[in-house]
């Protein structure tokens, strides 16, 4: 039976927190995610989940303390944002390296400077490459379905893992919607016990966890690490199935939005995805044919089937909530057009850089790119392909 | 501990390997082994490390010199580390996953690099929280992992490669950090100052009242560096003695907030008697220098003064 409520997405989170009621949780605060730590640490206060609460000095710590616990054999996650990630990116590299399945909930917020609190994508992608599974939402309903999924997904054999649950700062962590909400019997289930093969706290069989690793064997390691990462696509997919037996609501690595027949896509990760389907639906009713893909997964990178969606049609909008400061676009607009090319697809690209620091992305900048990008494939006209969405003039 | 015997706790099975690749001679590897011996027979142990000359020697795959469960995670973050490790063992406890009959101790060890500067924030957090663990900082006065660099456990004058002597330096220009006495203020359970003597009887009762002292604990052990330090190597018992003879080095406790003096020299030896073992010190012997050395009796003078104050102040 599903629950039908109302919350923000930091609740919903954090109300899957209480539901999976994993062993260990350090964390620091930092806005948009702080009100994650103060929700669990309610429920502990009011006996609600019995989990150990670490209130570190630093997110740095926060990370450190959960690879120890995590290699402990305590389910183990944090929370945290924007500048939190970036003082704990030397400890995500070691958490996916000593392949410690952890969960991290990733409240999206910009990366100083100039220091501002609010929502793009620039704390998650500047962890892209640490090794981490990273899943992006929608909104509260995915930010919350995604955590449920989070575990299963990291503890699986064929991954071991730390994974990444990110929602976007404000726009979904604080925004109060509509939700459906699991049983708690039906989650605990769902996610199931964590039982680890080796672990610090196994009597009789200690082990060695972070060693020095000479040349002769660093590079197998750093390759097994890799296999993991690509393993956990299938993994996603096969829990997805499963979710969607007890939820009813079916989740792929993205997500297509009318692109069957479409001329024209518009790829993009997180909350902005509900302006350009809608913009996308309104287009539809004029006959013109356009269609949103919505990236789940960002790592591992789903790009053969990227450009299998994106084989037909004749131009696609990549947008990205991020700069990567290279000179030549964004992170998704570098990652899928490599893709693309890889894969032997040959399709207009062009690559938007939007909503940086919490600048608004309405309907009227989608209709704006379907129509730059019709305007390049039809009248030939040459488009920047590299460009920047709602700047002041 | 009155019953202490040296050859009695020497018989008890090392936790810490041979085969291991730290120098002869090394401080550290003697502090080590003699911490682990204090933990009693039947109980575990986790192990933490910070990376230093320890870490990278100890177990460096497929190879580990540690017969309980161990981690290395990073540099500066040993105590948030075995602070995540210890939550996790009252978590599995709490919920059955490991059995109320079995009892696991938590250690952690690192360099001065490791402890008093790099992971001074994570060891302070985990300190201020009072995790049930003991934090062993092997003190050697430099980054010797790296090359004998100066850090903020280096004593003044020193002569390291980043406070090298010359023309126009006599080595490091900065006394060392108090780091016990910075730890007993954090209102920790236990706080205790050693190093290696005759029969070793006061590390082995400071690390067993470290590890058994419920909450958070702190052991500042000296662990001579003959590379760092450069004396002849099998000579460190004499040059701890002459750190502990001329107070360069008190051993002193702090359990529960009370001070207590460990050994009182029957008479304070002049603080040449130590520097002038160490080759980091020669440039001190120079004709014109005697104002150096006796800017450093001063310190070590105050220093003592002060920390015989706190003692008769518990008293």
């Amino acid at each position: 039976m599903a629950i039908k409520d109302r919350m923000s997405g930091n609740e919903a989170v954090s109300y899957a927190i209480r539901q999976i009621n994993p062993d260990v949780m350090p964390a620091f605060p930092i806005t948009p995610s702080t009100e994650i730590p103060q929700m669990v640490s309610t429920y502990i206060a009011n006996g609600e989940i019995d989990t150990e609460f670490i209130p570190v000095e630093s997110e740095h710590s926060a990370m450190s303390a959960a690879i120890g616990a995590q290699a402990a054999g305590a389910r183990t996650l944090t929370a945290t944002s924007s500048a939190g990630l970036a003082l704990m990116w030397e400890e995500l590299l070691l958490a996916a390296s000593n392949r410690m399945p952890l969960a991290l909930a990733l409240v999206n917020r910009t990366l100083s400077g100039p220091i501002n609190i609010n929502c793009d994508h620039s704390d998650g992608m500047g962890a892209r490459d640490t090794g981490w599974i990273q899943i992006y939402a929608e909104n509260n309903q995915e930010a919350y379905d995604n955590f449920i999924q989070a575990y299963p997904i990291a503890e699986h054999e064929n991954v071991h893992l730390p994974i990444m649950i990110c929602q976007d700062g404000f726009i979904t962590s604080h925004a109060v919607e509509n939700i459906k909400l699991l049983e708690d019997h039906a989650v605990k289930e769902f996610v199931g016990e964590y039982r680890p093969e080796e672990y610090l706290l196994n009597p009789g069989k200690p082990i060695a966890v972070g060693p020095y690793s000479v040349t002769n064997y660093a590079m197998e390691a750093k390759k097994n690490q890799e296999i993991a990462l690509e393993n956990a696509k299938d993994v996603i997919l096969e829990v997805a199935k499963r979710f969607e037996r007890i939820s009813g609501r079916s989740y792929g690595l993205f997500e297509e939005y009318k692109t069957e027949d479409a001329d024209y896509i518009m790829l993009l990760i997180g909350s902005a995805a509900g302006t350009a389907k809608q913009a996308a639906h309104n287009m539809r009713k004029e006959g013109k044919k356009v269609g949103v893909i919505k990236l789940r997964v960002f790592r591992p990178f789903p790009a053969k089937e990227l450009s299998q969606a994106l084989k037909n049609c004749k131009a696609v909008a990549i947008m990205d909530r991020c700069e990567s400061y290279n000179g030549n676009g964004g992170p998704l607009g570098s990652e899928v057009t490599a893709g693309l090319f890889r894969n032997k697809v040959s399709v207009e690209a062009v690559n938007y850089i939007y909503g940086l620091a919490g600048r608004d992305f309405t309907v009227e900048d989608v209709y704006h790119i379907f129509e730059e990008l019709a305007d390049a494939v039809e009248n030939g006209k040459e488009t920047e392909q590299y460009q920047y969405i709602g700047l002041r003039k | 501990m009155s019953n202490y015997s040296l050859k009695e706790v020497m018989n008890k099975p090392e936790r810490l390997a041979p085969g291991h690749r730290m120098c002869a001679g090394c401080g550290a590897t003697i502090a080590v082994r003699a911490v682990l011996r204090a933990l009693h027979e039947g109980d575990r142990a986790v192990i933490g490390n910070a990376t230093g000359c320890l870490e990278v020697s100890s177990y460096m795959y497929p190879y580990t010199a540690w017969e309980d469960s161990y981690i290395h995670n990073a540099f500066e973050n040993a105590g948030a580390t075995l602070s995540g490790v210890e939550t996790a063992y009252k978590a599995l406890k709490k919920r059955g996953r490991l059995s109320q009959e079995e009892t696991y101790k938590f250690i952690t060890f690192g360099g001065d690099g490791g402890t008093y500067d790099i992971g001074f924030q994570s060891l302070s957090g985990a300190m201020e929280r009072g995790h049930d663990m003991v934090y062993v900082c092997y003190d050697n006065g430099a980054y010797m992992n790296t090359g004998i660099q100066r850090s903020s456990a280096t004593p003044m004058y020193a002569d390291t490669t980043t406070t090298p002597v010359g023309k126009q330096s006599d080595g490091k220009m900065q006394n060392r950090k108090d780091l016990a006495s910075i730890i007993a203020d954090h209102d920790v359970a236990y706080v205790a100052q050693t190093t290696f003597t005759a029969d070793f009887k006061d590390l082995h009762t400071k690390a067993e009242k470290a590890i058994y002292t419920q909450g958070a604990s702190f052991l500042n052990i000296m662990a001579p560096c003959p590379r760092g330090w450069r004396y002849d190597t099998p000579e460190i018992m004499k040059i701890c003695k002459l750190a502990v003879e001329t107070c360069y080095w008190p051993l002193f406790e702090v359990d529960h907030g009370k001070w207590t003096l460990s050994y009182e020299p029957k008479k304070k030896l002049p603080i040449e008697d130590f520097l002038r073992e160490q080759g980091r010190f020669k440039h001190l012997f120079k004709p014109g220098n005697e104002a150096l050395i006796a800017q450093f009796q001063a310190e070590v003078d105050r220093r003592w003064e002060d920390l015989q104050y706190k003692c008769a102040r518990a008293d």
